[in-house]
């Protein structure tokens, strides 16, 4: 949080709706996302509900389990869910498209991935706990489920893995998502409620965004966005409705749970799409298509891997994985900072409030300027910005700018609202400057000592090499019986 | 303690639980919370008296669940539980004893509690023994709270420990930080009640473990799984807030004279103040809202209304209220960033960040984007 969100929070209480965050969209919102809503039964670990999930917002397919409690019913669920996610999922792996590399192989890549969308931090979580609760089941022994649940747990898994890296999209949490872009004018920890924060956003016809989050938060206009359901719902409506399934299981008795839980599904279900429809709506920042491009990758690896038939992702990381994945989320967050603030002048202006970047008019230039002289003779283009704000960079920092991606500054002298500039890379190999390489007087131009900076891969051992004081090579994972019989209770 | 009395009203005090002596240390600085606490007034049906009843419901699966898995865990002398325990702390315990408190009437649990405890304590013997439902007591501002905790006091080799039995699940080796956080606050209740209890009987406090055990479901099964949660950290901040709690006195005697929130309540218990007069009563004392609030305190809408129409800075939460260095008015903020209020002393530095933000906002917001993004946007379309 800075003071520009601050006071993008302070506006939205005043003119009673959100206010931009962001001039670009910092997301990938796919044309066809696969909008998944799951509910889940109060007090368990992970005893799915109900779930609202489809790619088509006219056409949603209700997946109910009318005794929370039967672990058959359960497995029935996940099965039910695998015939929808399964063919959504592998079916973008069969258009590919070859990727060129500089010194390396060329490499085939989905041209699109999938995209599922969910309601809040809490669905994503879920979507990684039921995920871990049937990637170990097998198709066959004592407990034996349906084929395709183990490759359902699988890819839950993998999106909910996914969505830890920051900038990855392919699991997209609406709530989040929504926060990137706009701020509104209740707390972060209010923000959690889709409903309330979609009020502020982009309230009903006639109504404030205050008035719409409040109506958000009663539970009987808006029921929760889940995967935890509203108490009341539960205690006068649900536990009814199971103890006449659970007294007889008649389909009359399942209907009525369905309806229950429609009923509890379809606001939220409109919403999703509603948020999809108003992300989708603000232009597309220059490097979200880069980080989709990421995602399409990553999503192509798994796909091999999984029509390999590679075990289950383990339980627990070892010590080796657990710090690559520690390193790669790492580099993925500052990437996405830095991609963020190129983007988006608005997110480059916390920077500029901070002193760590300025934009101004270029007051003067030296295109020519050089240093050295004979062979060791370099281009170094002198370029004075003016500037009005409070510029706290010390001569010798390394400079980026938004406006010549891939040049690279230095601070000459930085002081009185002006600030000297001197370009070292990206102005082209001969005598004089690549034409448009240099900005001319009177240009705006930003500068900021955040750059890309391409932080090399953590150098960790092979996995069989694990040193001793990180508990020595971790054990192959075998699959297990016990694994594939694990309770579900 | 009159005053307390008064303020309460003709009705007996409300007995803290564990949960809510936790939820004091969640928001130290609130003078509100701490005299209606103090005061033992029953902040629900207050709230709901006043038109914004508390937002928290109890799912009848989640009750029965965690009965359920209460249960499973203390069946037949706690069986199952000392299973877990020679586990986790690789002892050999052979056998234990079991000592059901509960079988001595209500009234008497307390006594009886305290004379067990006296003398397993005065023991030297090694053997482990259960005290399951025992009933602690707290001093909290002057009044005694009982708790009743839902947890069995284990003792081994003279330590006691103290059990908390939660029914969120703990899936490969992990469990919800904040669930387990909000575990470890309780626990520490019942520690230090427990150590109070040592010590009122002249036996060494040190010699209950600030490890206690928490036991939940593991991964998706009913089978209970246990670990030692260390709670110094919960300890240390309970302590200094009940010390605060004693400050409670100078706060109310500094309130105006003849306040009370009594609800007047009629022959049938119903409350029948006239709102408005008690919502004025309340008023009086002021409140310290922060969003955090809305998960803990049964009062948290009301709060929350009122800091929303004296338009306070506080209902952004305070991340917001960090960043605005002290500003405390959502209008007076405002004023500052757009140039047309003058900074008080002090707020000279927060003002001159508030109108750069504020130009920062305005340029990017409506002026010529940077020809860069332009450009990039362009690449992007091709």
């Amino acid at each position: 949080m800075s003071v520009l969100a601050a006071l993008a929070r302070l506006r939205a209480v005043r003119e009673g709706r959100a206010q931009p965050v962001a001039t670009v969209r910092h997301c990938h919102v796919a044309e066809r996302p696969l909008v998944f809503i799951p509910l889940t039964l109060a007090g368990e670990a992970a005893a799915p509900l109900a779930a609202m999930v489809g790619t088509d917002p006219d056409a949603p397919r209700l997946l109910v389990v009318p005794q929370p409690r039967d672990r058959d019913l359960r497995f029935a669920f996940a099965a039910e869910l695998a015939e929808v996610l399964l063919p959504y999922v592998e079916g973008f792996g069969k258009a590919t498209e070859t990727v060129e590399r500089r010194n390396a192989e060329p490499y085939e890549r989905c041209s699109d991935a999938p995209q599922i969308m969910v309601p809040n931090a809490q669905a994503a979580a879920f979507t990684g706990l039921l995920g871990r609760s049937t990637r170990f089941r097998r198709a066959e022994g004592p407990h034996a489920v349906h084929p395709s649940v183990p490759f359902l747990g699988r890819w839950l898994t993998y999106f909910a893995d996914r969505a830890k890296y920051p900038g990855s999209s392919l699991l997209l949490t609406a709530t989040d998502a929504l926060g990137l872009h706009w701020a509104t004018g209740q707390s972060g920890l209010e923000d959690a409620n889709l409903a309330a924060l979609m009020g502020w956003i982009d309230p009903p016809p006639g109504l404030t965004g205050p008035r719409a989050a409040q109506e958000a938060e009663d539970p009987l206009i808006w029921p929760p966005a889940g995967p935890a359901t509203d108490p009341g719902f539960d205690n006068e409506v649900l536990a009814p409705a199971i103890d006449a399934y659970t007294r007889g299981p008649s389909p009359r008795a399942v209907e009525r749970i369905r309806e229950a839980l429609r009923g509890q599904l379809e606001p939220t279900w409109r919403l999703m799409w509603r948020a999809a429809e108003l992300l989708r709506a603000l232009p597309a920042g220059a490097s979200v298509a880069q980080r989709w491009d990421a995602d399409r990758g990553s999503f192509t690896d798994f796909l091999g891997r999984m029509a390999e038939e590679t075990p289950p992702q383990p339980r627990r990381d070892g010590a080796v994985a657990a710090a690559s994945r520690l390193a790669r989320m790492e580099r993925a967050h500052a990437a996405f900072d830095v991609q963020r603030a190129y983007d988006d002048p608005l997110v480059m202006a916390e920077y500029r409030l901070t002193g760590e970047a300025f934009a101004g008019r270029v007051a003067a230039a030296d295109p020519g300027h050089a240093e050295g002289e004979g062979r060791s003779r370099k281009l170094r283009p002198l370029v004075t910005v003016e500037t009005a704000d409070p510029v706290r960079l010390a001569p010798g920092t390394v400079l980026g700018t938004p406006d010549r991606r891939g040049q690279e500054a230095e601070v000459v002298a930085a002081g009185d609202g002006s600030v000297t500039i001197k370009i070292t890379k990206g102005m082209g190999r001969g005598r004089t400057p690549a034409p448009g390489a240099v900005p001319e007087v009177g240009e705006r131009v930003c500068y900021s000592s955040l750059t890309g900076d391409f932080q090399a891969a953590a150098a960790l051992p092979e996995p069989e090499l694990t040193p001793w004081t990180h508990g020595g090579p971790p054990p192959e994972y075998v699959p297990r019986d016990e694994d594939a019989s694990e309770e579900w209770s | 303690m009159d005053l307390l009395d008064t303020l309460r009203g003709p009705v007996p005090p409300l007995a803290h639980d564990a949960r809510a002596i936790a939820a004091l240390a969640a928001n130290p600085g609130c003078a509100r919370r701490a005299v209606l606490d103090a005061a033992g007034v029953d902040k629900d049906l207050t709230a709901r008296h006043l038109g914004f009843p508390a937002p928290f419901g109890q799912s009848r699966f989640a009750i029965t669940r965690g009965n359920a898995f209460e249960d499973l865990v203390k069946d037949n002398g706690c069986a199952e539980l000392l299973r877990l325990l020679r586990d986790l702390l690789g002892l050999p315990i052979p056998q234990v004893g079991y000592h059901d408190v509960a079988q001595v009437g209500a009234h008497l649990r307390h006594s009886h509690t305290r004379a067990l405890i006296d003398r397993a304590a005065r023991d030297s013997d090694d053997a482990g023994t259960f005290y399951d439902h025992p009933l602690l007591s707290l001093e909290i501002a002057g009044h005694v709270s009982y708790l009743e905790p839902d947890v069995v006091a284990f003792r081994l080799g003279g330590r006691f420990h103290i059990v908390e039995i939660k029914s969120f699940a703990m899936i490969d080796g992990q469990a919800e930080p904040a669930k387990v956080a909000a575990a470890a606050r309780q626990a520490a209740v019942y520690v230090l009640a427990l150590r109070r209890l040592l010590e009122d009987l002249g036996h060494d406090p040190g010699r209950v473990s600030h490890e206690v055990v928490l036991v939940c479901p593991e991964n998706f099964a009913n089978r209970p799984a246990a670990a030692l949660v260390d709670v110094r950290r919960e300890l240390a901040m309970l302590r200094r807030q009940l010390t605060r709690m004693t400050r409670v006195e100078e706060i109310v005697s500094g309130l105006p004279p003849g306040i009370t929130f009594d609800l007047v309540r009629d022959d049938a218990g119903r409350p029948a103040r006239p709102v408005a007069e008690l919502t004025e009563a309340i008023g009086t004392v002021p409140a310290r809202y922060a969003p955090e609030c809305l998960s803990t305190c049964d009062l948290c809408l009301f709060c929350r209304d009122e800091a929303r129409a004296c338009g306070s800075t506080d209902q952004l939460g305070r991340q917001v209220r960090d960043q605005l260095g002290g500003v405390a008015g959502i209008a007076e903020a405002l004023a500052l960033a757009e140039g047309a209020g003058r900074p008080a002393d002090g707020q000279e530095e927060i003002a001159g960040l508030l109108r750069l933000a504020d130009r920062l906002r305005a340029e990017c917001l409506t002026a010529e984007p940077l020809a860069g993004a332009r450009l990039e946007a362009l690449e992007g379309a091709r």
